[in-house]
């Protein structure tokens, strides 16, 4: 069935209070550090002060020997995973780099890099225990910054690493683990037939997701080798795969249920802290706890890759882009996988370009690990491509909105990477932001206004459901997917729909991995397309049932009833004279008629919509202090079908703060000798309450026609254009062109200092 | 090592506990009292989501010992409702949706319970510094801010419309 016009839904589109809201707003709900047993040990990590170095020897007799200390675990308890065992089901990572981030293998990779981890009675012994553990190292030189790390004299992180995608194949081994390369057309002769050439560098710094919550897990293994693990994660099926493979035990044997959880923002798509807490365990016969501390949190946990992005733009006068090439180098860290890809892809889709070609290497350097970050890859090279876009339009005096017009992906515009657009929402981006109040509100001096544009693929994958109607008619739909931002409203919304009953008598719940089949993680904004296609699909089994029902009640003929609206009819005269018989009278009568009414669904959803959005900022600098002012926000998205368009504003402002942050303040700071100097909030200074005004929101609705109820998904895309929404504001307030982020106080002054007197006069 | 024990009155009720010099009060009120409500983002004080209100003044309960809460008075998360009746901040961020993770809430229901105590009809600025030592990194406080103000007007026997349908 489809339920794409909007104007026949009852509930869908409204916005109740979510079903999991009291428990949050009282203390109640439990995160992954909230939970305790008896008997419970605390766990901590020892880890490497050293950017990289050999472990040349750990001795932790000492740390056995403390009172309270009750086991110890080092790489040694880690069994080795070959070739054909790093990769599991359909999840992208490699196992046995992961293992190697949980636990460091013959090097220290970064500072922060686990070499050791203790299980004790209190976490106060647990941490002195850390001290009396002995590691000997051999402090090699260590690279951070990305064209260094690619530098054919670099020191190297590993000596198996031979850069892929380059031909012939290298025999020397390197930091770069990968070229990737996408091209349409003929570049060279697009820049020939170029009235004007902008050409630029851009560089960001590596940020983190800054989830509140720090990671958190509580693991308990039996003696016959069954375990429990309590965690927060965004996906608690991915949580019980890598933790078996790393630990070497069966899926089975795990039960891994999901806490609710305090932010992930990709950050927690992947593990830490379950393989350490397994083996301590394990080995002490008791449950363990682990929490990360704030501190641990920045030193060891992925961010996402600082980089440089070279970009060379070529346009006739009259505006039409001929040609565009970029270059994008990432930060990958201590094992390969920056989202370098996504970054060469993303940042080109807007737009229609007759000839493009964008290169993007994955680079090894000395600090944590990447991990996924809010459209992983696309804010970065989006930052440095709409910017260059908006350096292009200030070079051809045509403004940066027409720009846009004139040069944006259209229905059955062919992308650089390949597909071929249909059912997309950004020409609708850019005639809302047009047609705004915003737009039309005048500036004041010393204001400035800046436009970016911005894309995400979205994902869909593997969604299981179950439907059961209970016996006085309500109904209990189990999902496998983690809720970080609401989406259980959702699901009840989409099944009261269908089913025809209150939005209040559905609970939604998220099943551990022995309640519910296999789920993909939470993450590439795929919950409410295939949770939501799987929640659906299960309710219309459901109805499949219910009228098998009625008709047994009836005594006629399956094939003579007929439901509508959450009731079950006799379909025409013909069938017989019955009262219609609704959902919860059914329910009442579910054992004389068959037993349990259930359904359950399994799916790998296909025909996920792209998201595409256009960011409208004002700013105002000032000029003293360098500090940039953001006076007014308005993000317009193509969302599909808004189902609970209150969850769907928070996306979008939620993923606008993020990229006001990481344009205007977040950064790493390392000192000489690669160690983190701002492993804090204090320091590492994201947006707070006073930072921001309201975040206003157009949600532009073409719906997907793949989806029952035409749900894109919405939660990544807003955090791909702030970064040049805020540049591009700076350069129209003062004239100047910040390329380099974070765009803090200090830069600002230091570019202030350096204009030439004339200009700051006139300003 | 002996521990202390400490009295103090925790969300109106008198309540003992025992605990080591070096423990927080966060950290007792989560591992002594099972009080779990709040929660620890960060342990130094940068974050907010530990705020409980302590003598009548927001504080961070990872920046205070356990044993300084020796005789005063304590009211965390879960001492903000009445029973089955949420206080009207609580009721607002619902409405508003100004939660996704939820992390952040307990410490902000606390810290605005805090300034509508105080401040019966605050700004949007106001409202804004206030709050400006707790962090959310879901919602980008827009919602946030709404369902303060609104929850202020309720306090003055206002009715504002609701976003919730």
């Amino acid at each position: 069935m489809s339920y794409l016009d909007k104007s026949a839904l009852r509930l869908v589109g409204t916005r109740p209070i979510r079903p999991d809201g009291v428990d949050k707003v009282t203390g109640r709900a439990n995160f992954g550090a909230d939970m305790a047993m008896p008997g419970m040990l605390w766990g901590r990590i020892k880890r490497s002060p050293h950017a990289h170095a050999r472990i040349v020897s750990i001795n932790v007799d000492k740390a056995l020997t403390l009172p309270g200390v009750k086991a110890v675990t080092t790489r040694a308890d880690f069994p080795d995973i070959p070739p054909d065992k790093r990769v599991i089901g359909a999840a992208p990572h490699n196992l046995w780099d992961l293992s190697r981030n949980c636990m460091a293998q013959g090097k220290a990779l970064y500072e922060g890099h686990a070499v050791a981890a203790v299980a004790a009675t209190s976490p106060d012994i647990a941490e002195q225990a850390l001290d009396l553990i002995e590691v000997q190292y051999e402090v090699l030189p260590h690279v951070m910054d990305v064209e260094a790390a690619m530098a054919p004299d670099a020191p190297l992180l590993h000596d198996n690493v031979f850069t892929a995608g380059i031909e012939p194949k290298p025999t020397k081994p390197s930091n770069i683990t990968k070229m990737v390369r996408f091209a349409k057309g003929d570049v060279e002769a697009g820049f020939k037939e170029a009235d004007i050439i902008v050409e630029q560098r851009y560089t960001t710094k590596p940020v983190h997701q800054g989830y509140i919550e720090p990671h958190a897990c509580l693991v308990s293994v039996g003696a016959d080798g069954q375990c429990t693990i309590f965690s927060s994660s965004q996906g608690q099926f991915m949580v019980r795969a890598y933790t078996s493979r790393i630990c070497g035990a069966d899926i089975a044997s795990i039960r891994a249920i999901p806490a609710e959880i305090g932010g992930g923002f990709g950050g927690k798509t992947i593990i830490y802290l379950e393989p350490l807490a397994y083996m301590l365990s394990k080995k002490s016969g008791r449950p363990v706890k682990m929490v990360m501390s704030r501190e641990e949190v920045f030193r060891a946990t992925g961010p996402t890759s600082g980089a440089v992005v070279e970009v060379k733009l070529g346009a006739k006068k009259d505006g039409h882009i001929t040609a565009a090439r970029t270059v994008l180098k990432y930060q990958a860290g201590a094992f390969p996988g920056s989202p370098v890809q996504q970054g060469c892809i993303c940042s080109l889709a807007v737009y229609d370009l007759p000839n493009a070609e964008t290169i993007g290497y994955d680079v090894l350097c000395n600090r944590a690990k990447v991990a996924a970050y809010r459209a992983p890859g696309a804010p970065i090279g989006s930052f440095a491509v709409e910017s260059c876009v908006d350096e292009l339009a200030r070079e051809l005096r045509i403004d940066p909105l027409e720009l846009r017009e004139i040069n944006g992906a259209k229905e059955g515009t062919k992308a650089t990477h390949g597909p071929t657009w249909v059912n997309i929402g950004y020409q609708k981006t850019l005639e809302a932001a047009r047609a705004s109040e915003h737009l039309k509100t005048p500036l004041k001096p010393g204001q400035g206004r800046g436009i970016a544009s911005g894309y995400w693929h979205n994902a869909g994958g593997e969604s299981s459901a179950a439907c059961h109607i209970n016996e006085d008619g309500t109904v209990t739909v189990t999902e496998g997917h983690p809720d970080i931002g609401g989406s259980r409203a959702s699901m009840a919304l989409m099944v009261a729909e269908v089913l025809g009953v209150p939005f209040e008598n559905v609970r939604p719940v998220v099943g551990d991995t022995t309640a519910i089949g296999f789920s993909a993680s939470t993450g590439g904004s795929r919950v409410t397309f295939a949770g939501g296609m799987a929640v659906t699909q299960a309710a219309e089994k459901v109805i499949v049932e219910l009228k098998k029902r009625a008709a047994v009640i009836w005594d006629i003929s399956p094939e003579a009833v007929e439901w509508k609206d959450g009731k079950v009819y006799p379909a025409g005269p013909n069938a017989g004279s019955f009262e219609p018989l609704s959902l919860s009278e059914i329910a009442g009568k579910a054992a004389r008629t068959g037993g349990p009414i259930s359904a359950e669904v399994q799916i790998n959803a296909q025909g996920q919509g792209p998201g595409f959005t256009t960011h409208i900022c004002d700013v105002e600098v000032d000029r003293e202090t360098g500090y940039v002012k953001i006076l007014r926000y308005t993000a317009i998205q193509d969302v599909g079908r808004a189902i609970h368009p209150s969850y769907v504003e928070g996306q979008m402002q939620g993923g606008v703060a993020q990229g006001v942050g990481w344009a205007l303040n977040e950064e790493y700071v390392y000192d000489k000798d690669g160690r983190l100097e701002n492993p804090g909030f204090l320091d590492y200074r994201v947006p707070v309450a006073s930072d921001m005004p309201m975040i206003d929101t157009i949600m532009i609705e073409v719906p997907n026609p793949r989806h029952p109820f035409g749900a894109r998904g919405v939660g990544e895309v807003p955090i791909v254009p702030p970064m040049a929404a805020v540049a591009n504001a700076i350069a129209d307030a003062t004239g100047i062109r910040m390329r380099d982020l974070p765009m803090s106080p200090p830069k600002l002054r230091a570019a202030f200092d350096a204009e030439p007197p004339a200009r700051a006069a006139a300003e | 090592m002996s521990k202390h024990h400490v009295s103090t009155v925790i969300n109106g009720e008198p309540k003992e506990f025992l605990c080591e010099a070096q423990q927080t009060l966060l950290d007792c009120l989560r591992d002594e009292m099972g009080l779990t409500g709040s929660k620890e983002g960060c342990g130094s004080g940068d974050c907010g989501a530990c705020s409980v209100i302590c003598d009548g003044k927001v504080v961070c309960s990872c920046l205070m010992l356990g044993v300084e809460a020796e005789g005063r008075t304590i009211i965390t998360v879960e001492g903000v409702a009445e029973g089955e009746k949420l206080h009207p901040v609580q009721q607002k961020f619902l409405e508003h949706a100004a939660l996704q993770c939820g992390f952040c809430t307990p410490g902000f229901i606390v810290a605005a319970k805090a300034l509508l105590d105080e401040n019966k009809n605050p700004t949007e600025e106001e409202t804004r510094y206030w709050l400006a030592g707790n962090l959310c990194r879901c919602t980008g406080y827009d919602k946030i801010i709404r369902a303060v103000l609104d929850a202020a007007a309720v306090m003055r026997g206002e009715n504002p419309p609701s976003p919730a349908a």
